[in-house]
């Protein structure tokens, strides 16, 4: 188990308590995408390059989209 | 030390069961759903690594040589872009409860109203 | 029951849980002592078998791919969902004035449109040889459009993507599955059988009926993710105008 792992793993589990502990809603949007990010860096120590494609597409894409235009639609009301 | 990986998977999936009780908003409470589901990718593909393996892909590499497990990854592939699609039939449910009860607490809506 | 007393509670049975989880996890083999046998088998014979050199894409879309049917099924069952919770009548509302004024984002826009695209197609194409696949593909050629509104307006992205369309798109990936796999039965193979030739391994059209298994996911995603994001941006055109009035 190099350094390396040990710093990944820590990053994703921090990056998991960040995303629930916050209470603006925009920011928690920014930092799930970020926390997709560090999971994508663990699959790829992993060597999991599909999974890691296919988590990265879709957390920079798709994930944060659907999440701010819901947001948007929360405070425009 | 060598556990790390599987109690990542417990950490995050405890984190995100706590977020989603300490809620006080059905867009957290969706994200923080997601949070927990990610846990289970964590610990699929911590179960499939074989120490030393590579990518199982053999293009200019012979088959034959030291892979980790595909078919855990392939469980997990499809999972991951499936998963953003109930997310957002979950978030669609928590607008059209926003428009008619008029409000995205959690405390506030009680299930029987009228 | 107040809120305090709910935590407390769930503190506790939390506590119990964690417990439990850890001492469930050490009864698992050490990290990187993997001892199933299904995936070494996979790996040392899917290269000679099915002539596809990525594993991960021959057991998706062959070894088991009727569970990615079921997965296909559960991708267009919530993306009916949205439609059916969000979709009203709304004709008569007006489309919000949010064009993007500023120069440099349309024409960085413009540019990066050609090459998304061909990311998207390039990633969906070559999947049976390197990592990529229907699902992967599929999502980066919805960001193509999703561009389009980004660096646009929300009127060009209606107007590139109208409903009727997207909707045979996505149902026309989803039935191309089942009818690949009716065929198979048709022909008296069990179903999901193998239709076209295996070809050679490293080349676009290899590993029997996986390219066309392949397509029919790329399309069904692809328009899955855009009938989302117009249902979701409707929506909230909808709701600005709405208070507008």
């Amino acid at each position: 188990m190099n350094v390396i792992y040990v710093f990944s793993i820590v990053l994703a589990g921090a990056a998991a308590l960040a995303v629930v502990l916050t209470t603006d809603l925009l920011r928690m949007a920014m930092l799930a995408s970020f926390y997709t990010l560090t999971l994508v860096i663990f699959f790829l120590l992993l060597q999991a390059p599909d999974v890691a494609l296919s988590e990265l597409v879709v957390g920079t894409i798709a994930y944060p989209v659907v999440l701010v235009v819901a947001i948007l639609i929360d405070r425009a009301e | 030390m060598s556990y790390l990986p599987y109690l990542l998977a417990v950490w995050i999936f405890l984190v995100g069961l706590f977020g989603i009780v300490r809620s006080r908003n059905f867009i957290h409470l969706v994200v923080c759903l997601s949070v927990t589901q990610s846990s289970t990718y964590v610990l699929l593909l911590s179960i499939g690594y074989v120490k030393g393996g590579t990518a199982p892909i053999f293009k200019d590499v012979k088959p034959g040589t030291k892979a980790v497990d595909p078919v855990v990854q392939a469980l997990t592939l499809t999972d991951i872009v499936v998963s953003v699609t109930v997310a957002a039939l979950l978030l669609s449910l928590a607008i059209l409860g926003k428009h008619r009860a008029g409000t995205m607490d959690p405390e506030e809506l009680h299930p029987m109203q009228g | 029951m107040t809120r305090r007393i709910r935590l407390t509670v769930f503190g506790v049975a939390a506590a119990g849980f964690a417990a439990l989880l850890i001492w469930g996890t050490l009864g698992i083999p050490d990290f990187g002592h993997y001892r199933g046998r299904y995936g070494q088998i996979l790996n040392h014979a899917a290269v000679n078998e099915r002539q596809t050199t990525n594993t991960v894409t021959a057991i998706v879309f062959d070894y088991r791919g009727l569970d990615t049917m079921g997965e296909e099924f559960i991708l267009f069952a919530s993306v009916t969902g949205v439609a059916l919770l969000l979709r009203e009548q709304r004709k008569d509302v007006p489309r919000p004035r949010d064009e993007v004024r500023s120069e440099a984002v349309r024409a960085i826009g413009i540019c990066l449109v050609p090459a998304v695209l061909t990311l998207g197609l390039w990633v969906v194409a070559h999947g049976a040889i390197t990592p990529g696949g229907g699902f992967q593909g599929g999502v980066i050629l919805s960001a193509t459009f999703l561009l389009v509104w980004l660096a646009g307006s929300l009127r060009t992205y209606v107007r590139l993507t109208p409903t009727p369309y997207v909707d045979l798109t996505e149902g026309t990936g989803v039935g191309g599955f089942v009818v690949t796999g009716l065929i198979a039965l048709l022909i008296g193979m069990p179903f999901l059988h193998n239709l076209l030739p295996y070809g050679l391994a490293g080349k676009l059209s290899s590993g029997g009926s996986l390219p066309i298994l392949n397509w029919a996911t790329g399309l069904a995603v692809t328009a899955a993710f855009l009938l989302l994001y117009s249902e979701f941006l409707e929506e909230r055109s909808f709701v600005i105008a709405g208070k507008h009035k």
